[in-house]
């Protein structure tokens, strides 16, 4: 078990992902620690949400492989990725939308809990505690991310930035060891902004590591403990934020050119 | 409105009684033929509820249903009537005849297999994809049933199988009048609480999935397939699940059917029927099991309102039949279609969420 604790929650050994001719990724490694705000920025198109789909299983990297809490896995499906502790947002908000915001995070308690079609049809005293527990964990995490709305408003009903909270209420609801966040400020103002900030960091304190992607500057500089850059499917920089910062390579990716 | 649940209370004993006399009602004021189209119409409304399962729950367009229907009338058509004996003599020399209740829930069993045998090859598939492969799935049973008379004479072809058991209970044949604390129940009566039991028995069972965690998790695949896979909802399995459950519904409704009618024959199970079946679900509300059940009971009737008014209606004005009511049933189906999408495109009775969108839309 300490051997398990001390190695890094998630690392990537040379991940390469290829769209027919298309190289989208390649040689990817790096490794997020256990208890840290990881982000991941560069230019559009770099690659983020293509390293994003390979971790939470969407896509299958077609070279490299990764480990995630002291296990290999290549090829796996979104829900075993789940299952071993990765839960994730979308860029393009993707809520159940003609369900309740409570029902939406209900379903993220779906892979922790465990009555099948006969407790549903026996309806069975375990089968109820478990309703009822997964009910009341799901109205707990709705205040938790600052939803203050009826649990019983639909999802699209919701403000854009309670959209993206119920989102992060959701993945927070499959008891994730890594919350893989791909922009979540996005289209947000800055009070809102400031407040997801908080919620990051109240997140984080309580344990869970996160990975974020993200454009704002501003926010990945004043969260992240590490930074990754993405560019042209490689990674061109790590390190703290400061650093990451001045590194000339960053700054030609970001500006262009490079040699003025 | 002080005491809501004593009030639902009520109303259910009274819609209890009600259903429980209808058949006697019906039988006086409109005629035994009546009764025969309300058994047939639970058999629609427990096809619509399968149906509702896996289009309206799991959001799988599903146009070839009526198939699993056809699966459970064939197998209790096979092992409950003399077929089997006069085809096969050597091999079952006195005939099969299983009893009815052994020969339910395999039917049930065998059509959720088929269920898992469509959905496996389409986990992959949506809309309209999906649907194009179940039309075909519906197809193929059907014209399968149609041509195994030969080489070996399995479903007797397109002449069906005749002389199926009737159903009993509890060793009483409910195709002969029964004679309950002096009342006197005609045959059509019987089947009429048996089937209003299994529909009841369906009823339930789809609640109980709905509220359940399986039916959030359908629900969750039929908004988004990706965010459900990513909230660890195994999407493969629960797919399957829901084909196999739909299909089960369609499997016991089937074989109800055989047993009532004593008869089947392929054309019982064309495309028209899985169309017909999923209007229900369409018209009466998707997803919402009392806008289903209305749905049923409507369609069920409609053909057997416009056969019985409008040859007479036609009659008493021109003095001649001009209008075919078959053909006038197509056309009166397809235009309250596009009524209902144009003016209730959730259907009559949208399901809760739909009615609590309104509701919002309102309120904002």
């Amino acid at each position: 078990m300490n051997n398990i604790a001390a190695l890094p929650l998630l690392q990537l050994s040379s991940i390469g992902k290829q769209f027919g001719g298309l190289s989208a990724l390649s040689d990817v490694s790096l490794h997020i620690r256990r208890g840290e705000i990881y982000g991941l920025i560069g230019p559009n198109g770099a690659g983020k949400t293509t390293l994003f789909n390979v971790i939470t299983g969407l896509y299958q990297a077609n070279a490299g492989e990764f480990q995630f809490n002291g296990h290999s896995y290549k090829a796996c499906k979104p829900h075993v990725l789940a299952q071993a502790g990765i839960a994730r947002t979308f860029q393009n908000i993707r809520l159940f939308a003609n369900l309740t915001a409570l029902e939406n995070v209900m379903i993220g308690r779906h892979l922790r809990t465990r009555a099948g079609v006969f407790g549903a049809l026996l309806h069975n005293l375990a089968t109820r505690n478990e309703e009822r527990a997964i009910a009341k964990r799901a109205g707990e995490l709705l205040h938790y991310v600052g939803i203050e709305k009826p649990g019983q408003t639909l999802a699209k009903h919701l403000s854009y930035g309670e959209q993206r909270r119920l989102e992060i209420a959701r993945a927070l609801a499959t008891d994730p060891l890594l919350l893989a966040l791909d922009e979540p400020a996005a289209g947000m103002n800055a009070t809102e902004t400031e407040s997801l900030k908080a919620l990051l960091q109240m997140i984080r304190a309580s344990g869970i590591t996160v990975l974020l992607i993200e454009h704002d500057v501003k926010l990945i500089m004043g969260l992240c403990d590490r930074v990754a850059v993405l560019d042209y499917g490689k990674k061109i920089a790590e390190g703290i934020p400061e650093e990451v910062r001045l590194n000339p390579g960053v700054i030609a990716a970001y500006l262009g050119g490079g040699d003025e | 409105m002080k005491l809501p649940v004593q009030r639902a209370k009520i109303v259910f004993w009274l819609a209890l009684a009600a259903l429980l006399l209808l058949p006697f009602v019906t039988d006086a004021l409109l005629g035994r033929g009546w009764v025969r189209i309300a058994d047939f119409a639970m058999l629609y409304i427990m096809l619509a509820l399968g149906l509702n399962i896996v289009v309206g729950l799991a959001g799988l367009l599903d146009l070839g249903y009526i198939a699993f229907f056809a699966v459970g009338a064939y197998c209790y058509a096979l092992t409950g009537s003399p077929h089997l004996a006069l085809a096969f003599p050597s091999l079952f020399p006195g005939g099969v005849h299983l009893p009815f209740w052994i020969v339910l829930p395999l039917a049930a069993l065998v059509a959720g297999g088929f269920g898992v045998l469509l959905g496996a090859p389409t986990l992959r598939l949506r809309g309209d994809y999906l649907a194009i492969v179940t039309l075909g799935f519906g197809e193929i049973i059907r014209i399968f049933l149609n041509n195994l008379n030969a080489p070996l004479n399995l479903t007797n072809g397109p002449q069906g199988i005749s002389r199926i058991d009737p159903i009993r209970v509890a060793d009483v044949s409910l195709n002969a009048s029964q004679e309950i604390f002096g009342i006197t129940l005609p045959s059509v009566h019987l089947y009429f609480y048996l089937f209003l039991a299994f529909t009841a028995l369906v009823i339930f069972i789809s609640r109980r999935l709905e509220k359940s965690r399986i039916g959030r998790a359908w629900m969750a695949i039929r908004e988004d397939e990706v965010a459900a896979s990513a909230m660890g909802i195994n999407t493969r399995n629960l797919k399957l699940l829901a084909f196999a459950m739909g299909a089960m519904f369609g499997g016991v409704s089937g074989t109800l059917f055989a047993g009532f009618q004593g008869f089947v024959s392929p054309e019982s199970f064309s495309l028209m029927e899985s169309i017909m079946v999923l209007c229900m679900v369409v018209l009466g509300g998707m997803g919402n099991i009392a806008g289903v059940i209305l749905g049923g009971v409507l369609l069920a009737l409609l053909p057997e309102v416009l056969r019985h008014g409008i040859v007479p209606l036609q009659q008493a004005l021109f003095g001649k039949t001009v209008v075919d009511p078959e053909s006038l049933r197509m056309l009166l189906f397809g235009g309250a279609l596009i009524v209902m999408m144009l003016y209730r495109p959730a259907g009559l009775l949208p399901s809760r969420v739909r009615r609590r969108e309104l509701d919002t839309d309102e309120a904002a």
